[in-house]
């Protein structure tokens, strides 16, 4: 019969509706964008340094996670109302170009190069960056790229240019420049069981290690520095400044500083708090 | 193999302890890719009719393009409504990026050539069957196009758990346009994703496990639908 | 009932034909027939299979547009306006719904009222004995049910003329008599009544006219009686002595011994 069909339909179409129209997709709550970066999201710190600020202020704060340069780009567009990435150069040249304001250097990790227990290149135990990088590139080892225009990524640059290398020219098919996050290119280099240049935190918290392990620490120039900033309002008249700020300003206070530093995995601390006033 | 096994049995566990940040994101998932799947339905289907039973100039160019159209990926999809809804862009001002309804419409522009061609061939099918009888009877044009659709209900609601199945699958549209922000456009297929760049391969696996079996259980209800219904009235 | 409702002025009937050509790749399969068809008889269309009737019906029908030539009703049908003629076809095409719905659906599109519908449905089930099986899926019944079914939708629209295209062709001799009986109930109602077949025994027991068609061509025009004893063209006569093969050849014909000793 038609009728009695036509309304078994209407029903389904009215059951589809009512879970259509329920909860997330109609919530309303304070909220402030953040674009951030891969490695700082895959260390676990934000699930750790949020909900005090949450809880704080009542403000929720979302986070992308993307590569710094794709993080930058973002709030240029202005689709973000915080920037929280780790790649000086780009940040300064941020705000040289308006798009960033009050830019605050809030903590630091190191790099270090994770390499097979293997070490066909032999530099385990070492604590020089840049003679580590020759050697891998004399074995000629698989080294994974991130090649992503993160801020992890123009760091392995920097160092391959200070180590007297061009590994734009010089690259060989074991250079591999897989175009990805943080986590995906360690899951790429435990997979090819090569040599990647990681943050700590990120690697503290991976789970897929496979035959790595810390290789190269403790270098000097294996600094990282993260620094936070506002989205530039007068470029972008929707961006929260009120909250952003509250935000940016919370991060370098003294109670975001201490949870900064009090997030540790299995007792060993990833980030080190160093803002410091002008 | 033993951490596929691994997967399985963590799956049931997860599934069995209710975790709430589980129940979070599969229905997350469900809400977008549902909602996504009726506007599809509600502007697909009588485009698809439309087109099936229509006669204009250009409508064998529209008919391949609504088909090619059906393989687009869906990371091109994210990224031109990403491009879309940016604030540095035309529908900027509304606010709509990084979240749910963004996903929404990332996942609607995904599947609506899929539901749109596959309503056409259907009803374009039955077109040929009933074409001389309900001339006959002086159903045209638009008349003939709604009996059709309603003749042929059970082929659509397959074409519709298909266009259903694309969209809970899919990560590359979701995931831009999302942002995979925690608690608020984090979806399975996202989720998925960030569990295996965290290199927790075994819980990206359980929930690869859950996704599957979703999708699996659609698809197979869609099969016994069309079964069933066709014992039943032919 | 129909010719109660239709004064002459308001019927669509007669239906005129002239020099109807049907074309399709060079092949002329309607050859410029022409014709008229009256209200009141039955009107067989015989012929061999490949002379061409379901395409005349169709055309007749405005299923089909003829290449060339005029086809004009009494009247044109008038948009919103209820079908003045019905078509049953050799095989049935029935909707998704119960075998009432089907009725129901029939005379929805011919602006029926919606209380009037459902009574109208019943009274047409009931003229063919269909009634038991009114809520049934209609596209579960048997074939010659489907065909009953066919017939009861297209008498509801109450129609002045009805178009039947083999319409026994694939039924057993028990519901091919079913059918029979009804369209002959039909015509008693006040439709005129156009029937093709290629069964003779069929034209001879329904028809009150003959048109004998042949290769697309109209070869005679003559009452039942007067074609089966004495057929004015030869290939009629090669017909209905069952000589004719199926697929037809100018060749095949003139080789015939029947042909060759008349010329």
């Amino acid at each position: 019969m038609a009728v009695p069909q036509r309304r078994r339909f209407l029903l389904a179409g009215a059951a589809l509706a009512s879970i259509v129209t329920t909860s997330p997709l109609a919530a309303r709550e304070e909220y402030i964008t953040v674009a951030s970066t891969t490695s700082t999201q895959s260390s676990g710190l934000f699930e750790h340094l949020l909900p005090k600020f949450e809880n704080e202020t009542g403000i929720k704060v979302r986070v992308i996670a993307v590569g710094t340069g794709q993080a930058l780009d973002m709030g240029r567009r202005g689709d973000a109302d915080v920037v929280f990435v780790h790649d000086k150069t780009a940040e300064e040249k941020f705000v040289a170009q308006g798009y960033g304001v009050g830019r605050k250097e809030v903590m630091y990790n190191d790099f270090v190069i994770i390499g097979p227990k293997t070490d066909p290149a032999k530099i385990t135990g070492g604590n020089d960056v840049l003679a580590a990088l020759k050697k891998i590139k004399a074995t000629q080892a698989p080294f994974v790229s991130r090649a992503d225009k993160s801020g992890t990524h123009a760091a392995e640059l920097r160092y391959w240019k200070a180590a007297g290398i061009d590994i734009g020219k010089d690259k060989g098919p074991w250079y591999k420049e897989t175009g990805s996050g943080m986590g995906a290119a360690l899951n790429t280099a435990s997979g090819l069981n090569g040599y990647i240049f990681s943050d700590r935190g990120t690697w503290l918290n991976f789970k897929n290690r496979g035959d790595l392990g810390i290789l190269v620490e403790g270098d000097k120039r294996l600094f990282n520095q993260y620094g936070i900033m506002l989205v530039n309002p007068a470029k972008h008249a929707h961006v929260k400044k009120t909250y952003g700020e509250l935000f940016v300003n919370w991060v370098a206070s003294p109670v975001g500083q201490r949870a900064i530093a009090d997030y540790k995995i299995n007792g060993e601390q990833l980030f080190f708090p160093n803002y410091r006033p002008q | 193999m033993d951490v596929v096994l691994e997967a399985f049995g963590q799956a049931a566990r997860l599934i069995g302890s209710f975790d709430q940040k589980l129940v979070e994101i599969v229905l997350l998932s469900l809400q977008v890719s549902l909602s996504a799947v009726a506007i599809a339905t509600v502007v697909g289907l009588p485009i698809g009719a439309g087109l099936a039973v229509g006669k204009f100039p250009g409508r064998q160019a529209l008919v391949v393009m609504l088909n090619a159209m059906m393989g687009l990926p869906p990371v091109v999809v994210g990224l031109l409504v990403y491009l879309l809804l940016s604030r540095a862009g035309p529908l900027g001002e509304f606010g709509i990026l990084f979240t749910p309804s963004a996903m929404v419409i990332a996942q609607t522009v995904l599947i609506l050539p899929i539901i749109a061609a596959l309503t056409r061939q259907a009803v374009e099918d039955a077109w040929h069957e009933y074409r001389e009888q309900l001339t006959s009877l002086g159903a045209r044009g638009w008349r003939a196009a709604l009996t059709l659709v309603w003749d042929i209900r059970f082929s659509l609601i397959t074409a519709v758990l298909a266009g259903l199945g694309r969209a809970a699958a899919e990560v590359g549209a979701v995931i831009i346009v999302g942002g995979n922000i925690d608690g608020v456009t984090r979806v399975m297929t996202t989720t998925i994703a960030l569990e295996t760049s965290k290199g927790d391969l075994p819980l990206a696996l359980s929930l690869g496990v859950i996704l599957v079996t979703l999708v699996v259980l659609l698809n197979a209800s869609a099969q016994s639908l069309k079964q069933l219904t066709e014992r039943r009235y032919g | 009932m129909a010719e109660a409702v239709a004064s002459l002025a308001n019927s669509v009937l007669p239906l005129r034909l002239e020099q109807v050509s049907f074309v399709i790749n060079g092949r002329a399969i309607i050859d410029r027939v022409s014709l008229s068809v009256e209200a009141g008889s039955r009107t067989i269309i015989l012929g061999p299979n490949g002379a061409g009737k379901s395409v005349l019906m169709r055309l007749c029908h405005g299923l089909l547009a003829p290449t060339s030539g005029r086809l004009a009703w009494n009247r044109p049908e008038r948009p919103g306006e209820r079908r003045r003629q019905a078509m049953v076809f050799q095989k049935q095409v029935m909707l998704r719904r119960s075998v009432l719905g089907n009725i129901t659906y029939a005379l929805k599109l011919a602006g029926v009222s919606s209380a009037e519908r459902k009574h109208q449905a019943w009274a047409a089930l009931e003229r063919v004995g269909l009634t038991h099986l009114a809520k049934h899926s209609a596209r579960v019944l048997s074939g010659g049910e489907q065909q009953r079914l066919a017939l009861a939708r297209a008498w509801a629209l109450q129609p002045e003329v009805l178009f039947l295209d083999e319409p026994t062709a694939s039924l057993d001799p028990g519901a091919a008599a079913e059918v029979e009986r009804i369209i002959e109930a039909i015509h008693g109602a006040g439709t005129k009544i156009v029937m093709s077949t290629h069964n003779l025994g069929q034209a001879r027991r329904l028809g009150d006219e003959v048109l004998f068609l042949h290769q697309g061509q109209l070869k005679e025009r003559t009452g039942v009686g007067q074609f089966f004893t004495t057929p004015s063209s030869a290939e009629a006569e090669a017909f209905i002595k069952g000589e004719l093969p199926w697929l037809y050849h100018n060749d095949a014909v003139s080789s015939l011994p029947a042909q060759r000793s008349r010329r």
